[in-house]
C-alpha cells in the first residue's frame, strides 16, 4: 500500500527514455505488474521512467509480418482484426488477460518483461516463433522469444534496455488457438496451453505447441509437435501429444499451495487437448 | 388504501452514496495535525523478543516517536476477553496492545511508529529492528491441543483456553451403543477471511483540556467500543466518544476491539494531537480475526428406517494467538446449541475444545458457529441416507419437526419461537424439480458426465437474544436495543438507533417500519446510527438482530407515538379518543371522515403546546429499550446443482434454490440481496475460500492472489422462494435473514459436490473442493469399493 520513495519522470522518446533510466530505475508501461510490487514493498526501484507516452512505441502493424508496439495494451491486442486474422492465438490470449481494466492498462512490453510464470501472452509468443525487439544505450538486437524467457521473472533483457515491439510471422493460414485454465483466485493461468497448426490437405504439416501457468516461463514442447506433425490429428494423435507434453515440462513445473506441480502437469495434457480442439473449431 | 410500505421493494436509500463514492469512512475523515501510525509487526508466529531497536526510525524525518509495550506500561491495560462461557474452566491470557516479550501471530504488533505523513510512518517502521527469537508454532487445534505441542501462553496450560461440554454424555453414549447405524466423520471447517470491502481503520483525538477522547473507528458495536476503551485507557465511559462513520461491511470482523483502536487512542493521548491508522489489505488478512477453524470429529445415529436419533461431537476450535473479544462463545453457545437444527432428533452431545494456536485470532464470522453446526448436521443426514440407503430427501422429511406455531422446545433446551419447516421443503423441490433431476443425473452418468443435488433444511437461532440469557451464557453485556423516534415541528422524523448498520440496507427496513407504524412517509424518516453521542444506548449490529430487535424498539417507540397522537387529535378534533380512526398518517372522526387530523399537523401542534390536553407533555418524541423475549428462529431448504468434470476436478454450481422464511418481509429486495450475498460467502466456504498457513505458521494466502474471494461467474442466478411464518414474540413478525444465506449454503454445496462424486467412489474432501482436491479425491478412490448412487437407489 505505502512504496518507498522514487523519482518520477515521463519520457517523451525511446532516446530519451534510454538516457535517462538509472541503475536503480525501471521503465513504467501499465504499471499493472510493477506497482503492486511496489505496494507491498517487495521491489523498490528509485526512478521511474513511463514510457507511456511515447507514440513510436505504441501500435500494431500488418505489413508482411504482424508488429506490435511494446506499449499496446492487452485490449488493443485482443480487439485488432489483424491480430485476429494473423494470430488468433494471441488475441485471444490478450483477451483473457485479467479483466477489462487490466486490459486497458496492462502492456504486452511490460507483461512479457516482468515475465510472470502465469501470464498469458508469452505461452503463443513461444509457440508462434516471436521475436522481441530490444533498444539499449549500445544499440538494439532481437531475441528470439523461447529466448526471451530465461527463468521464473527472468528474461534476457539487461539493465537499461527497452523492449520496442514484438514481431510475429504471419501465421494466418494457421489454425491458432490459446485455451487458459485460470486460477480461481488470481485468474492468471494454472495452466494456459498455445497450440498452432498448419494443416495441409487434411495432414498437420507444421504444430507449434506451448505451454505456460504450470511452468516457471513458457515452454515449447517438441514432443507434443512431433505427436501431432505428420498425422491428420486423429484422437490417437491428440492422445500422445497429451501424454508427451507432460514430459516436455516436466523439467520446468511450477505449481502453489492450492495448484500442485504434479496437478498442472497433468491438466496441460487435458488442456492441450481442448486447444487442439479449440483450434481446428 | 393506499400501497403498504411494510413489504414494498422500495431501493435502498444507502445505495445512491454508496455507488457513487460519497459516502464518508474513517479514512475520508481528515483532522490538521493528524500524525499516522504505523505498526511493526512480527513476522513469526511464535517467538521472543530480544531486543528492540527504534533509534534509526527514530531519526528519520518525520518521524514524531516510536513506542514499545514498555513505553505504554500500564497505560493500557490488555484488551478484554467479553465472553466468558460458563462452566468451562475458561482461560483468558493477558492480550496487550503491542506484545510483551513475545510475539504469538505473524502480524502481532511489536511496536509503534508516529510520523507526520503514512508513507514516512511506514519507511520508519521498516528501520525499526527487532531482535527475535523464534520459537516452534502450531496452527492446527487439534495438533495445539495434543502432546508436544508449543506452549503459546504460560498460563494457559496445554493451550486449551477453555472446554465446554453440552449434553449428556453418559445418555449420549446410551443412544448411540442401541442405534442401528452410526455415521462418522471428520470435518475441517476451514479458516476464512472475512475481506470486508474496507479494511479496519480508527483515529482517535484526545483533547487534553477537556480530556475528552473521541475515536471514529470501522465498529458494528461503537456502544461496545465505547465501553472497552473507556476500560482499557481508564478514561470515564462519559468522556469517551466512539462515532461508526460509514463502514464497508464488517461480518463479523467489526464487531471486536482491536490493539489497533486502543493504539491509536493511547497515543492521541500521549501526544494530545489526532492519531489515524488505516489498515492495508495485507494487514487485513494477518491481523483482523479469522473466521470458523475447526476440526470436528462427528457423529450420528439412526435407526435402519431413517429416524435420526441423535448427534456428538467433539469440536477443536482454534482460537488463534489470544482470545477475541466473542471469541469464546462463537464454538460454543452459538454452536453446540444448534444440533438439533430442524429435527425431531432428541439425543445432542458436543465437547468444544477452545485452544490456543500461533494463528490470528478467530471470532464471530458471518453465521458464527450456526454454519459450522449446520454443516455438520447436513453432512451427517446425508452419511446417514447414504449408509442406509434411502433418499436423503427422504431421511430429512421424515425427521423434520411439524409445524408449530408457538413455541417448540428441542433436546438443546432453546425453544423455538415458530417454524413450517415441512412447507419451505416441498417448496423447494418443487422448485427444483427433484424428483426429476434424479432420473436427469442417472442419464448424464450414462454419457460419463457427473451430475449432484443437495438439498439442505435448516434452522438458526439469530435476533440476539434475551438479555437473560446473554447473561447465563456469560455474554458480558446486555442483547436489548434501545431506539428514540423523534418528530420535528415540521413533522419530519429522526429514528435514533444504538445498533450500528454497516451496508444491510437497515436505514430503509427501519424507516419501512415507521413509516408503517405511525404513517409518515419513508423519505420523511432518517435513520441515524453509529455515533454513541447522538445515539442512545444499543448492542451492535451482528447475530442478524437489528431489524428483529431495533426494529421491534422502533415500532413499539412509534406505537408509543401514534398513541399520543391518537389522544392529541381527539382533544384538538374535539371528539371522544375512542372515536379516533386513524388510516394512512391521518385521524378522522368516526362518522365525520371530512374533519381530520394528519400526523403532522399532530406533530407540530405537540411542539407548539398551544392546546393540550390535560397531563399531556409537549413534544414530539418516544424511547424504547427492547429485550426480546427470544431469539428468533428463520428456516428454510436450500437447493444446489452441479456438474463436476471429472478430468480437472473443476465444479460448476448449475442451479440454486433457495426457498427462506423470515417472517413477513418488510423489504422484499434487500431480504433477496441478504440472501444473495449470504449464498456467495458460503458456497465460497465450499469452493474456493481457505486460508492456509505453512508449517511455521506464516499465512500463504495472505493477499487475493492467492485466497479466493468468489466472483460473479461463479454462480448462476438463484432461484429464491419464500414462505412466510410470523414470529409469535415480535411486534411485527419479523425474524433475521443477515446470516441464513451462509449458513444454509456451505452444506448445501458440499453435499451436491459429493453426491456428484459418489459413483466415482469419492466419500470426503476437506474444504474448499478446489479442482486439484477434487481431481486428486477421484484419482486416490479409483478402483476402490463403490458407494451405492443415490440416482439408483432411487430407481431400485
Ligand atoms: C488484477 C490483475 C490481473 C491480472 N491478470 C493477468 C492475467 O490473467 N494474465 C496475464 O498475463 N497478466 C495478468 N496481469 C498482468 C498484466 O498483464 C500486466 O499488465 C502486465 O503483466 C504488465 O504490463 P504493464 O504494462 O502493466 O507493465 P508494468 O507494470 O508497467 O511493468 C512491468 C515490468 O516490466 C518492465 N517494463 C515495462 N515495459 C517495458 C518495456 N517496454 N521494456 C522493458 N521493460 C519494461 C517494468 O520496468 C516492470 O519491471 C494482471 C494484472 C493485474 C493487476
Amino acid at each position: 500500500m505505502w512504496p518507498n520513495k522514487f523519482d518520477y519522470l515521463r519520457a517523451g522518446s525511446v532516446d530519451e527514455a534510454l538516457a535517462s533510466i538509472s541503475d536503480d530505475g525501471k521503465f513504467l508501461a501499465g504499471g499493472h505488474s510493477l506497482l503492486p510490487v511496489m505496494k507491498l514493498r517487495l521491489d523498490a526501484p528509485e526512478q521511474l521512467v513511463d514510457i507511456g507516452g511515447i507514440d513510436s512505441l505504441s501500435g500494431i502493424s500488418a505489413n508482411g509480418d504482424l508488429s506490435i508496439g511494446a506499449t499496446t495494451t492487452h485490449a488493443e491486442i485482443a480487439a485488432s482484426a489483424d491480430v485476429q486474422t494473423m494470430c488468433a492465438g494471441l488475441a485471444s490470449a490478450c483477451g483473457q488477460v485479467g479483466d477489462q481494466a487490466v486490459r486497458n492498462f496492462g502492456t504486452i512490453g511490460g507483461n512479457i518483461a516482468h515475465a510472470d510464470p502465469a501470464s498469458d501472452p508469452p505461452t503463443v509468443l513461444v509457440a508462434c516463433g516471436a521475436t522481441i525487439n530490444i533498444q539499449g544505450a549500445d544499440g538494439s538486437r532481437s531475441v528470439g522469444a523461447e529466448d526471451f524467457f530465461v527463468d521464473l521473472f527472468e528474461t534476457a533483457l539487461d539493465d537499461g534496455e527497452l523492449i520496442t515491439s514484438v514481431s510475429l510471422p504471419n501465421c494466418s493460414d494457421c489454425r491458432c488457438a490459446y485455451v487458459k485454465f485460470p486460477h480461481p483466485a488470481s485468474r492468471y493461468a494454472i495452466v494456459g496451453v498455445a497450440v498452432c497448426l498448419k494443416m495441409d490437405d487434411g495432414t498437420c504439416a507444421q504444430a507449434d505447441v506451448a505451454v505456460g501457468g504450470a511452468t516457471v516461463k513458457a515452454v515449447k514442447c517438441a514432443g507434443a509437435e512431433a505427436a501431432l506433425a505428420g498425422t491428420t490429428v486423429d484422437d490417437a494423435a491428440v492422445n500422445a501429444a497429451a501424454e508427451a507434453v507432460k514430459s516436455d515440462i516436466a523439467d520446468w513445473l511450477a505449481g502453489d499451495i492450492a495448484y500442485p506441480e504434479s496437478y498442472r502437469q497433468q491438466m496441460a495434457g487435458v488442456f492441450l487437448k481442448r486447444a487442439i480442439a479449440a483450434a481446428q473449431s | 388504501m393506499s400501497t403498504r410500505i411494510f413489504g414494498s421493494g422500495i431501493k435502498r436509500r444507502e445505495d445512491p452514496r454508496l455507488i457513487t463514492g460519497e459516502a464518508r469512512y474513517t479514512d475520508d475523515i481528515k483532522l490538521p495535525g493528524v500524525l499516522h501510525m504505523a505498526v511493526v509487526r512480527s513476522p513469526y508466529a511464535h517467538a521472543n523478543i530480544v531486543s528492540i531497536d527504534s533509534s534509526a526510525a527514530e531519526a528519520m524525518d518525520g518521524v514524531v516517536a516510536v513506542y514499545t509495550s514498555e513505553d505504554i506500561g500500564d497505560g493500557l491495560a490488555g484488551l478484554p476477553t467479553a465472553w466468558l462461557i460458563p462452566d468451562s474452566d475458561l482461560k483468558t491470557p493477558e492480550h496487550p496492545a503491542l506484545a510483551k516479550g513475545k510475539a504469538r501471530y505473524v502480524g502481532d504488533g511489536v511496536a509503534i511508529v508516529l510520523a507526520d505523513d503514512r508513507y514516512r510512518a511506514q519507511d520508519a517502521a521498516d528501520a525499526v529492528v527487532v531482535d527475535y527469537e523464534e520459537l516452534p508454532a502450531v496452527i492446527d487445534p487439534e495438533e495445539a491441543a495434543g502432546e508436544g505441542a508449543p506452549l503459546i501462553h504460560d498460563d494457559v496450560e496445554g493451550n486449551i483456553a477453555f472446554r465446554w461440554v453440552m449434553g449428556d454424555r453418559e445418555a449420549s453414549d446410551a443412544v448411540f451403543d442401541a442405534a442401528d447405524v452410526v455415521v462418522s466423520e471428520r470435518i475441517l471447517q476451514q479458516r476464512l477471511l472475512p475481506t470486508a470491502m474496507e479494511t479496519r481503520a480508527a483515529m482517535a483525538q484526545y483533547n487534553p483540556a477537556t480530556q475528552e477522547l473521541t475515536l471514529w473507528c470501522t465498529s458494528q458495536n461503537p456502544h461496545i467500543h465505547r465501553f472497552i476503551i473507556s476500560a482499557v485507557t481508564g478514561l470515564n465511559e462519559n468522556k469517551v466518544r466512539v462515532i461508526a462513520p460509514e463502514v464497508g461491511g464488517g461480518f463479523g470482523s467489526k464487531i471486536p476491539c482491536y490493539p489497533d483502536e486502543a493504539l491509536v487512542s493511547w497515543a492521541s493521548m500521549k501526544l494530545g494531537v489526532p492519531v489515524k491508522w488505516t489498515e492495508t489489505r495485507s494487514e487485513n488478512y494477518l491481523i483482523t480475526i479469522h473466521g470458523r477453524d475447526h476440526v470436528q470429529h462427528v457423529e450420528m445415529a439412526a435407526a435402519n428406517d431413517g429416524t435420526l436419533l441423535g448427534v456428538r461431537a467433539t469440536v477443536y476450535a482454534g482460537m488463534g494467538g489470544y482470545l477475541s473479544t466473542a471469541a469464546p462463545g462463537i464454538p460454543t453457545i452459538l454452536h453446540g446449541l444448534l444440533y438439533v437444527g430442524p429435527y425431531t432428533m432428541d439425543s445432542v452431545f458436543c465437547e468444544s475444545i477452545g485452544v490456543m494456536t500461533n494463528g490470528t485470532p478467530t471470532d464471530a464470522y458471518r453465521g458464527a458457529g450456526r454454519p459450522e453446526a449446520t454443516f455438520l448436521l447436513e453432512r451427517m443426514v446425508d452419511n446417514v441416507a447414504r449408509e442406509i440407503g434411502m433418499d436423503p430427501v427422504e431421511v430429512r422429511r421424515k425427521n423434520l419437526i411439524p409445524a408449530f406455531e408457538d413455541g417448540y422446545e428441542v433436546a438443546t433446551t432453546l425453544i423455538y419461537d415458530s417454524g413450517d419447516y415441512p412447507a419451505a421443503f416441498e417448496k423447494a423441490l418443487d422448485m427444483a424439480g427433484y424428483g426429476d433431476f434424479r432420473a436427469q443425473q442417472n442419464s448424464a452418468a450414462a454419457e460419463g458426465r457427473y451430475l449432484g443435488i443437495g438439498v439442505t433444511t435448516y434452522t438458526e437461532m439469530c435476533g440476539l437474544g434475551p438479555s437473560q440469557v446473554a447473561g447465563a451464557v456469560g455474554f458480558q453485556g446486555g442483547l436489548w436495543e434501545s431506539a428514540t423516534v423523534r418528530v420535528t415541528p415540521t413533522g419530519k422524523v429522526q429514528a435514533l438507533i444504538g445498533a450500528s448498520p454497516h451496508g444491510q440496507g437497515s436505514e430503509t427496513t427501519l424507516a419501512q417500519i415507521i413509516s408503517e407504524e405511525l404513517g409518515f412517509p419513508v423519505d420523511d424518516i432518517e435513520v441515524i446510527h453509529g455515533d454513541t453521542t447522538e445515539t442512545p444506548m444499543g448492542w451492535g449490529t451482528y447475530g442478524s438482530r437489528t431489524t428483529p430487535v431495533t426494529g421491534a424498539a422502533l415500532a413499539q417507540a412509534s406505537r408509543k407515538l401514534k398513541e399520543k397522537a391518537r389522544v392529541l387529535a381527539g382533544h384538538l378534533m374535539e371528539a371522544n379518543v375512542d372515536d379516533i380512526e386513524y388510516a394512512d398518517g391521518s385521524f378522522s372522526v368516526k362518522g365525520s371522515p371530512d374533519q381530520a387530523q394528519s400526523i403532522q399537523d399532530v406533530a407540530l401542534m405537540a411542539h407548539l403546546a398551544w392546546n393540550m390536553p390535560e397531563g399531556m407533555d409537549p413534544g414530539f418524541e418516544e424511547s424504547q429499550f427492547y429485550d426480546p423475549p427470544n431469539f428468533v428462529y428463520p428456516f428454510g431448504t436450500h437447493i444446489a446443482v452441479v456438474e463436476v468434470d471429472a478430468e480437472t476436478g473443476e465444479i460448476e454450481l448449475q442451479r440454486y434454490i433457495a426457498v427462506d422464511d423470515c417472517g413477513p418481509q418488510i423489504n422484499p429486495e434487500i431480504v433477496a440481496g441478504q440472501i444473495h450475498g449470504g449464498v456467495v460467502q458460503g458456497v465460497a466456504q465450499a469452493l474456493c475460500e481457505g486460508a492456509i498457513y505453512s508449517d511455521d505458521g506464516q499465512l500463504l494466502t495472505g493477499s487475493m492472489m492467492d485466497y479466493c474471494m468468489p466472483k460473479a461467474d461463479m454462480f448462476p442466478n438463484f432461484e429464491l422462494g419464500e414462505t412466510v411464518t410470523p414470529s409469535p414474540h415480535h411486534p411485527v413478525g419479523v425474524k433475521g435473514v443477515g446470516e441464513t444465506g451462509t449458513i444454509a449454503s456451505t452444506p448445501t454445496v458440499y453435499n451436491a459436490v459429493l453426491d456428484a462424486l459418489a459413483p466415482l467412489g469419492v466419500k470426503q474432501i476437506d474444504m474448499p473442493l478446489t479442482a486439484a482436491k477434487v481431481w486428486s479425491a477421484i484419482q486416490d478412490a479409483n478402483g476402490q469399493e463403490k458407494p451405492k448412487r443415490l440416482g439408483d437407489l432411487l430407481n431400485e
